[in-house]
């Protein structure tokens, strides 16, 4: 491919990628991101492969391999088109049937649809399942439309025309003004105004302005920004490269978070084929425009995803906060002014120039435009990337999208926000998406993690997961987090262990009231959101723990106990195969007996009963 | 570590003080830790003092100051994975390698690691074995698991 070094080449070289694809052409396309990766789609696909050589027809049908599309729970999803099927789980047993029935057959292989749980009912389309149905998918979806390692495909699909519409048609500060008017606000977690931001840093003086991507994604739960590098990173790039021209800056840097291998991977040959189409360096698309982009892998601290611990990081320092009275907007990286925005953000920015900023404005609440990326986890039935309108309440979400609870429990609470949210009950389950409306009732958007709990989750266990990680991940500098962190999470393992005391729960409160005000940082001021929301809305859990020495949930080893019950149990012997403490007795076809003192609680006979037997009391 | 191969990462990244992360990354890379010895010869070649190269070693979790094993296993302790029971999975596998996290086997085979997310949590609770995943762990497949890296270690 020679250089596009002008507008009108960038548009030829457009229509020429186009002019070369034959709609008629059969293509099979298969997911192949991180998840579908560990659920074998790369063996998926060297059989496919395989099968195409052998039946006579390479060349003949194309396969398209894209990053993940969000129904993570199915992979790997593999697509037929014309025919617009999905099939799903797709082993690599099933290729010989697609290859012969679909692709030469012109039929459907209906064990590998879509089936609906409740009606039985096969689903042929895509965005006919629930779990697609009731989505927007305007960023996200181009996921499944293009391969993350090829450029054309981007181009073919629009990619750069954001980026051709800004340099051809606006002036740096009306590119600033569309992104104010279109409301964006930042999706990695403070939702602080995009276009305010851009504004500030453009208008601080310094010898150089730099732009940052934050891809250090580290909430436990969240992974929207993993889907979209590994998907489709261009789309982060052109807004990237948007915001540096808006900005004045001519010099971007992608910090990748240290456990997401393949997305930087992606993003760095994306970044090396701009070079080589020239549209990254000097005078970009024949323009005066000069920019480049680098990548920097991190560390495996959560803190990095902090701006200035993130930015410490990458002048090659321990990543410590600092005070923020001067903003990162006027002296950030090597102290000159620098924008920082998260990768969903920055993909937000060619949609808002594309559709205009009337269009984007029309999606959303009030307060809170466009769409949002979320990683719906836990106990629920369709897991997945979900990507929705601000403004759909989490019900929508979780039975709509998400087909209710996994298994047969129910419902208790919705956490958001990750270590810095707070647990949302089921009483309140009916709100709105919106950052405002999340931070009323004490949690707040975070930038996506959406894990459904049920009534076999215990939420003194889950404030002290938190409170585990917090303490692990305080980068030390704040006493008050440093030591609060800990003193909390030791008062909520003594709880958890049934040594907790009348007076603890009061105390946890002081605690988070010290922890939040003396702390520099987001990472310790939000630190005890997790603990204050499962007190406010939790708290007989809690009191059963402390007075009663008792977990409703049945999670904490110290105060359960395992039993089996003499109705239920055969005396199939399973459970004393399983069970690694050799807690068990019992002869074949009679009641088994678990011995309490023996038992290490593990959970293996719980797993391994057929027939419901094993009891946690 | 050879010096010749420190010299070549170090020559990659122009000898920059500000890529330290990325150098260490290399050389870790190579041999699954960081030894002190490798640690003193970058600190005289940058030049850099090697209390900041110690301190970025120690601050990172993706660093090891201690050798590792053949096998990483790396649990996942993310929300996704915790509320499906990574704690029993974990706690499995510290009873079936006899070592706790951080640890290394005493034959050298397995290091057992927890790991706070990796973005993969439809398929929760996950168990990475060198850089093959295993989802949805449950303590029972564990010991199955141990058995074939143990075998294949073998052969």
């Amino acid at each position: 491919m020679k250089k596009i070094s002008s507008l009108q080449e960038l548009d030829k070289a457009r229509q020429e990628i186009l002019d070369r694809i034959d709609p008629e052409k059969p293509v099979v396309t298969i997911t192949s991101g991180t998840s579908a990766r560990a659920y074998g789609s790369e063996k998926v696909i060297d059989t496919l492969r395989k099968e195409l050589k052998k039946q006579g027809l390479t060349g003949k049908i194309d396969i398209r391999i894209t990053g993940g599309q969000g129904f993570d729970e199915r992979e790997p999803l593999v697509m037929v088109s014309p025919q617009d099927i999905l099939y799903q789980q797709v082993k690599p047993a099933d290729i010989a049937d697609i290859v012969s029935e679909t692709l030469i057959g012109n039929k459907v292989v209906d064990r590998l649809l879509y089936k609906d749980a409740e009606t039985g009912e096969t689903v042929l389309h895509k965005m006919d399942i629930p779990f697609y149905k009731a989505q927007s998918p305007y960023i996200f979806g181009n996921n499944s439309k293009i391969d993350p390692t090829s450029l054309d495909d981007y181009i073919a699909i629009g990619g750069y025309s954001a980026l051709a519409k800004v340099l051809r048609e606006n002036s740096p500060e009306e590119v600033v003004e569309m992104i104010k008017k279109s409301g964006l606000r930042g999706r990695g977690g403070g939702g602080f105004p995009t276009g305010r931001k851009w504004e500030s840093c453009r208008n601080a003086p310094g010898k150089k302005h730099y732009v940052i991507c934050n891809a250090d994604e580290g909430d436990p739960g969240a992974y929207m920004d993993r889907g979209l590098l590994e998907g489709n990173p261009h789309s982060v790039l052109e807004g990237m490269m948007i915001g540096a021209y808006a900005i004045g800056s001519d010099e971007g840097y992608v910090y990748v978070r240290y456990e997401y291998p393949l997305a930087s991977e992606n993003v760095e040959r994306a970044i090396e084929q701009l070079r080589t189409y020239g549209l990254l360096g000097k005078n970009i698309l024949g323009t005066h425009f000069n920019f480049d982009i680098t990548v920097s892998r991190g560390g495996g601290a959560f803190i990095c995803g902090e701006s200035t611990a993130l930015m410490a990081s990458l002048e090659g320092k321990a990543g410590e906060p600092r005070a923020k009275h001067i903003h990162t907007v006027e002296s950030g990286l090597w102290d000159q002014p620098t924008d920082l925005n998260n990768v969903e953000t920055w993909a937000n920015v060619p949609l808002i120039i594309n559709k205009g900023v009337d269009w984007y404005t029309s999606i959303g609440t009030e307060g809170s435009k466009g769409t949002k990326i979320f990683s719906l986890v836990g106990k629920v039935k369709n897991t997945g990337l979900v990507e929705v309108p601000m403004g759909i309440t989490i019900r929508e979400v979780v039975e709509n999208i998400g087909g209710g609870i996994s298994g047969n429990g129910k419902l208790k609470a919705v956490q958001t926000g990750g270590p810095s949210g707070g647990a949302i009950p089921t009483s309140l389950i009916d709100m709105p998406i919106d950052y405002d409306r999340l931070t009323e009732v004490g949690s707040m958007m975070g930038s996506g993690g959406m894990i459904v709990m049920d009534d076999k989750t215990c939420m003194v266990d889950i404030a002290k997961y938190f409170m585990n990680f917090l303490k692990d991940e305080s980068c030390g500098k704040c006493t008050t987090c440093r030591e609060g962190t800990r003193r909390m999470y030791e008062v909520l393992n003594a709880i958890t262990e049934g040594k907790g005391k009348e007076g603890d729960i009061e105390l946890l409160e002081d605690l988070s009231w010290i922890v939040a005000e003396g702390s520099l940082c987001a990472l310790g001021q939000t630190a005890p959101n997790p603990v204050l929301s499962t007190i406010k809305y939790f708290r007989d859990e809690y009191e059963a723990h402390i007075k009663e020495k008792r977990c409703p949930a049945g999670v904490c080893k110290a105060l359960i106990t395992y039993s089996i019950d003499e109705a239920k149990c055969t005396g199939c012997g399973v459970c004393k195969t399983v069970c690694p403490a050799d807690a068990i007795t019992g002869k074949k076809k009679e009641l088994h007996t678990i011995d309490p003192d023996t038992c290490i609680r593990c959970g293996a006979c719980l797993a391994a009963c057929n027939f419901d037997a094993v009891k946690v009391v | 570590m050879s010096l010749k191969g420190i010299d070549q990462i170090l020559k990659k990244f122009e000898y920059r003080e500000s890529a330290i992360i990325a150098i260490l990354q290399e050389v870790q890379e190579k041999q699954n830790y960081l030894p002190e010895k490798d640690l003193e010869y970058i600190s005289e070649k940058l030049p850099i003092p090697l209390t900041r190269i110690y301190r970025i070693a120690s601050f990172y979790n993706a660093f090891s100051l201690k050798p590792r094993g053949k096998h990483i296993i790396s649990v996942c302790l993310g929300t996704a994975c915790h509320v499906r029971g990574a704690p029993m999975v974990l706690d499995r596998l510290k009873l079936e390698l006899g070592i706790d996290i951080g640890e290394m086997t005493e034959d050298g085979l397995f290091s057992l690691e927890t790991v706070n997310c990796l973005g993969a949590c439809a398929m929760g609770p996950i168990v990475v074995f060198g850089k093959e995943y295993h989802g949805q762990m449950t303590p029972a497949r564990v010991e199955s698991a141990i058995k074939k890296y143990k075998k294949t270690s073998k052969e």
